[in-house]
């Protein structure tokens, strides 16, 4: 595309990312305010933040969302990198179309039909609702996405590698373990952080899977929410904000070095 | 076939059967079945012991009431229609917002596209939930945009957009913004930009060269960003039920309420057996625009 960047480029840009940044700067500013109302400034003040930190429902919520989302992920990124492979190289048997069916239905699945679904499940096979039934729900949901994520690095790399290696004497596991694997390790590593992410994330597949017992964090945050606006809630979102800007960042700085690096290699191989 | 290919096919297709098919199946079966007041809300219970007469007996008692009560109930239409028409029009506005920010992102040069395309991703990252939430601070009667119109002195009262359906468009266009970009920005990026210097070679002015040639060229990625937008906005849950107010209908917060607050599984899950009725054919004609967009680029 021929690149003539405009004024009408410029002030867009400006408009749409002042839209998407704007409400958080405003949440994030608010967490800082000393006041207990929350539309009134009464100076900078970290008293939410201690409170925060001495709320005990907040941490319990915290650790079980975590507990949840560390387990499903992993749970998520085996069972879908597996459907993945199965999906590509797999080739031809008895009931792929189901198979890839209930790969993609997920991913367009409103969230309160999945969750009311899972929740019918789990009573009718009598399974005590806690822990447990949210990482299996959340396991379910993810590995779908995980297995769209590192598919698509599967069908676009080179099979000549892989088949190589049978030929050299690989069984099939060793071929996907040494030669595979470090190949699509990447999409495998993102598939977990989005994995990850979406189980922190979810809130209604997790209302309908949790019983009584279990409470995560994006409940906890709507239960108080729903009664309008609160410091502590602005605290905790800052802090959450601030951690998954982190991470984005550090990310692609490592993704960034990673393809500077390839290439720099890349340019060295062609001299050779 | 080897043991470990059928493990390895078996071990997804087992746990998605399981947890994603049979739980479908549930849902259509208790659709059928009557409310009743005990644990588990509804009857009839099918019991695998009474073997096939029972099987028989089991399938008498189920029926289509259910649906006829959601179809003999004026609330449930007007929850679809609303759905629908609150889907359709927030993804009207975000394309019309998105639009202008994937063009800008694609005219960038080379150096900005990477920070510029991260932070579009970047929000896509943070709480679903927390974003929603950043407006109830902003849009509440004594919120932020109305102490700003209040202290320029544009407004006398405060603006009532908080509990509306105008707070529910705000809430589905900002958080799925980054949805309807970055399919645009994908297919603005790959465009070959000599077609924009012949059009106006001969004789195109930079506008008419955007209508004719640029717009055409983007539709594949605006009709799928609309897909994207439009059927998670269909089954909706957390925006109407924190931005909204109580005259605000969207199905996925009438299925909540009925599951919820009426405790009435067999109504709950005719509604969502509905909703996924609805869902089905945009859902068809996304995945139809997908596979034609992957033909094109072969």
């Amino acid at each position: 595309m021929n690149r003539r960047f405009s004024w009408f480029n410029a002030t867009s840009l400006t408009l749409g990312f002042a839209f998407l940044y704007l409400p958080m700067l405003i949440l994030i500013t608010y967490s800082f305010n000393e006041s207990k109302l929350v539309t009134v400034w009464a100076g900078f003040s970290t008293k939410w933040y201690g409170e925060l930190i001495h709320n005990e429902a907040f941490l319990d919520a915290a650790v079980v969302t975590l507990k949840v989302a560390v387990m499903s992920s992993t749970f998520a990124t085996l069972l879908g990198t597996m459907a993945a492979y199965v999906l590509i190289r797999g080739g031809r048997f008895y009931g792929r179309t189901l198979f890839s069916g209930m790969i993609y239905a997920p991913l367009v699945m409103p969230d309160v039909i999945t969750g009311l679904s899972l929740l019918l499940l789990f009573i009718s096979i009598g399974l005590d609702r806690g822990i447990g039934t949210i990482v299996l729900a959340h396991t379910t949901f993810s590995m779908c996405y995980v297995s769209v994520v590192v598919s698509s690095r599967l069908a676009t790399f080179d099979q000549s590698l892989e088949e190589a290696a049978l030929d050299l004497g690989c069984t099939p596991f060793d071929a996907f373990r040494s030669v595979t694997l470090p190949i699509i390790a990447p999409a495998v590593i993102s598939g977990w952080l989005l994995a990850f992410t979406l189980s922190l994330d979810d809130l209604v597949i997790a209302s309908f899977a949790a019983g009584p017992s279990a409470t995560t964090l994006p409940m906890k945050i709507f239960s108080s929410v729903r009664l309008g606006v609160s410091p502590e809630i602005n605290a905790l979102s800052t802090i959450m904000i601030s951690i998954v800007t982190v991470g984005v960042i550090t990310a692609s700085l490592i993704s960034k070095r990673s393809i500077v690096k390839q290439r720099a290699e890349e340019q060295k191989a062609v001299r050779n | 076939m080897n043991f470990r290919r059928i493990l390895l096919i078996a071990t997804p297709y087992a746990w998605l059967v399981a947890l994603f098919l049979v739980p479908f199946l549930i849902v259509f079966k208790i659709s059928l079945s009557h409310y009743a007041i005990s644990i588990p809300p509804y009857s009839p219970v099918f019991d695998i012991s009474a073997g096939w007469e029972g099987f028989k007996t089991f399938l008498s008692k189920l029926d289509f009431d259910n649906y006829r009560f959601l179809s003999g109930d004026d609330l449930y239409w007007k929850a679809y229609l609303s759905s629908l028409q609150i889907a359709a029009i927030s993804t009207i506005i975000t394309l019309v917002v998105a639009y202008p920010i994937a063009y800008g992102m694609a005219q960038a040069n080379d150096e900005w596209r990477p920070t510029l395309m991260m932070l579009v991703i970047l929000p896509f990252w943070t709480s679903f939930l927390i974003r929603v939430y950043s407006w109830i601070g902003i849009l509440s009667n004594e919120g932020f945009l109305n102490q700003i119109l209040l202290g320029l002195g544009v407004i006398d009262t405060p603006l009532a957009i908080m509990n509306t359906n105008t707070a529910v468009y705000i809430g589905i266009v900002y958080t799925y913004l980054p949805f309807m970009v970055l399919p645009i920005y994908a297919t603005l990026e790959k465009m070959d930009g000599s077609l924009i210097e012949a059009a106006e070679d001969l004789g195109c002015t930079r506008i008419s060269a955007f209508w004719l040639v640029t717009l055409p060229l983007s539709k594949p990625g605006v009709i799928a960003g609309c897909f994207l937008v439009f059927i998670p906005a269909l089954g909706e849950f957390v925006i109407p039920s924190l931005l909204g107010g109580s005259q605000t209908l969207m199905i996925g917060k009438v299925l909540w309420e009925e599951f919820f607050s009426n405790r009435d599984w067999p109504v709950a899950s005719a509604v969502a057996v509905i909703l996924l009725v609805l869902l089905i054919i945009p859902i068809i004609l996304f995945q139809r625009n997908e596979q034609k967009q992957r033909e094109a680029n072969q």
